[in-house]
């Protein structure tokens, strides 16, 4: 009984017109907006402006001084965002790696232990900002474990540099479990016969780690890797939460700005918030370039060996 | 034995040596440092407003200790109160006006007593401050908020299980032209960056009428590409004989859908549900653009919303924060192994 050639177009449907509706043509519509001005959310009362909201976001002496900016919010907020995605980044992928060795240990309860690490990961960012806002409270348990090592209780929300800290530290909190559980998938993945055969040639721990252990988890870093900064450049809730992209801007990331520019400025500019995302994309594009570069070369190299 | 060899180490047969103390120690530490918190927001959450504001605070709730007196229709507080013959007792307190306080003797009502301020303090117990749970549901709107979340996640997940399995069913039970391409395109929708479509979709929902309403939030949420990728993935270990075997006996392809597919997908249909529970649950971004009528809240916004401008009432968000914590905590509890097996199939593949 041949098929009828509509049949999986009708399993389709739905999905794809979801997809239409609100992915591919919103992706059309967001270039419309980047390059027409005025307050209107309307497209037809918007008038054509060509470059001028890239122009206005791209005008600065010096890309590396914002306050040299026209829109410096805007590169206050790119500053910020890569400042955050290199530590938050590196510290966190060293963190689950450390973990995912230690849990790839023969330990009892290991599916307990997993699930501690990875239970941050299920609660809501505005739940996780809740937690830690109220340990980092001024009459809160931190200052209190400060006071009684005695130290002085410190605003750790109110100096631009300790909120910068802690807004690292929470995303780190909240999203490590994730990447130690693709870790140790690929630890668990490695054959045990290959630890026994280095024991027998008497390799030393580190040449383990570094010629075995590494070069095999290499593919699952590099996802990782990529997959962690891929989020960390798009961060918002916790942070918007927590902070509030403050102090001033400290912690103002650039899916805030597009959040503000767009829909929280009393007069909303939505030109320059669709110029923003597509600067945004802009980097995300380059981040998974590298990333299909990277495990391409990884491929070539293993074919070589 | 350098720290490499520590963490290079792994299964075999041998005595517990220090350095499966020190994985213990560190897993002990991961235990303090990612339940401490949470653990610390329920104790407090217990605590009454007052009892918040103390410095440095106690780990336990503490609220005072309150008895009936014959006569009052209210529990009075009790304090321990230092008497002019210089006994000390505990009594509860009548009234106070200024700087001078009636006790009385709950045995002995008819006899009150008269104490300066000075000369008290107020008996402390262990004591659930259950008010700031059955609170929210007068003064604040919670139960509300609370119907809005449950109605956005419970309608989401039904769609996204619905909508993604019959994707899933064409792309992988089936032969057609542009299968390839549209593969690639859901693989796009995955790589779009949901900044890219905020300001966009934000006009989309509102052409459609649907800013402010629930379904503003529900329908651009039910087309996930994991979802397709997950349930396509098992659905391509379903045999084909079944399928041939139901189109020998004329069924329908809904049927072979509906009867066949869907019901031998149901673990990889576990997942997703779970997946998409979590997703729309903690929803918060799109939620704050789209609804922006308190009434239409998710949890998730009211409790952005409760924090004032200048006085948080802490006692009351820290009941609400644990309240939107709880229905994950228990997916967590019982279903913690399945959920860590969907990503970590999915983060080898």
């Amino acid at each position: 009984m041949r098929q009828d050639a509509r049949t999986p177009w009708f399993f389709l449907g739905p999905n794809l017109f979801i997809f239409g509706v609100f992915t591919f043509l919103p992706i059309v519509i967001n270039l419309y907006y980047a390059f027409t001005g005025g307050v209107q959310l309307y497209p037809r009362d918007r008038p054509y402006v060509g470059f001028e909201n890239l122009a206005t976001l791209l005008d600065c002496g010096s890309y590396f001084d914002p306050s040299s900016c026209r829109k410096d919010i805007f590169w206050r907020a790119v500053w910020n965002t890569a400042r955050f995605s290199v530590f938050q980044v590196s510290l966190m992928v060293l963190f689950s790696l450390g973990t995912a060795l230690v849990l790839n240990r023969k330990i009892i309860g290991r599916g307990f232990w997993r699930g501690v690490y990875f239970y941050p990961v299920l609660l809501s960012p505005v739940v996780v900002a809740l937690i830690w806002k109220w340990v980092l409270q001024r009459e809160g348990l931190l200052n209190a474990g400060m006071v009684a090592a005695g130290a002085n209780p410190v605003l750790w929300l109110a100096e631009p540099g300790w909120a910068f800290f802690w807004v690292i530290f929470v995303s780190i909190w909240a999203h490590m479990g994730f990447y130690t559980l693709i870790l140790l998938a690929g630890l668990q993945a490695i054959p045990a016969d290959l630890y026994e055969a280095a024991q027998m040639d008497r390799a030393s721990p580190w040449r383990t780690l570094y010629r075995i252990t590494l070069p095999l988890l290499l593919p699952n870093l590099l996802v990782v890797l990529v997959l962690a900064a891929i989020r960390a450049v798009q961060i918002f809730d916790e942070v918007f939460v927590l902070t509030g992209g403050g102090p001033g801007s400290a912690t103002t990331f650039v899916v805030q700005f597009i959040y503000q520019t767009g829909f929280q400025e009393q007069v909303r500019l939505y030109g320059l918030a669709a110029a923003g995302s597509l600067l945004l994309a802009l980097a995300l594009v380059v981040l998974t370039l590298i990333q299909l570069r990277a495990t391409r070369a990884d491929k070539a190299g293993e074919r070589a060996r | 034995m350098s720290a490499v060899t520590f963490l290079t180490r792994t299964r075999g047969r041998r005595a517990l040596d220090w350095t499966d103390w020190l994985s213990y120690v560190y897993l002990a530490l991961g235990l303090f440092l990612m339940f401490g918190p949470v653990l610390w927001l329920v104790m407090s959450s217990f605590k009454t407003e007052s009892a918040l504001t103390e410095f440095p605070p106690s780990f336990l709730p503490y609220g005072q200790k309150q008895v009936m007196v014959p006569g009052e229709d209210k529990p009075r507080p009790v304090y321990r109160v230092k008497l002019p013959d210089g006994s000390v007792r505990e009594l509860p307190e009548l009234r106070r006006i200024g700087l001078m306080a009636t006790h009385v003797d709950p045995a002995r009502p008819d006899e009150p007593i008269r104490v300066n301020i000075n000369d008290r303090e107020p008996v402390r117990e262990f004591r659930l401050a259950t008010e700031n749970y059955s609170d929210l549901g007068g003064k604040f709107n919670f139960g509300l908020y609370l119907w809005n979340s449950v109605f956005i996640t419970v309608v989401a997940t039904i769609l996204t299980l619905l909508f993604n399995s019959m994707a899933a069913f064409a792309l992988s039970k089936y032969q057609f032209r542009g299968r390839g391409g549209v593969f690639l395109l859901i693989l796009g929708t995955l790589m779009v960056p949901p900044a890219i479509v905020l300001v966009p979709n934000f006009l989309v929902v509102a052409e459609l009428g649907l800013l402010n309403s629930l379904w503003g939030v529900i329908w651009p949420a039910v087309a996930t590409p994991t979802g397709v990728f997950l349930l396509r993935q098992y659905m391509l270990t379903i045999p084909d004989e079944l399928l041939e075997a139901a189109r020998m006996d004329h069924a329908s392809e809904w049927r072979i859908y509906w009867r066949i597919v869907l019901p031998l997908s149901a673990p990889a249909l576990a997942v997703l549900a779970i997946f998409s529970t979590m997703w729309r649950w903690n929803d918060f971004l799109w939620p704050l653009i789209v609804l922006s009528k308190s009434e239409k809240f998710t949890l998730q916004l009211a409790l952005n919303a409760f924090q004032g401008d200048l006085v948080t009432q802490w006692n009351y968000l820290l009941a609400m924060t644990v309240i939107t914590l709880l229905p994950i905590t228990l997916v967590f509890a019982f279903l913690q192994k399945y959920i860590a097996q969907g990503i970590a199939s999915a983060g080898v593949k």
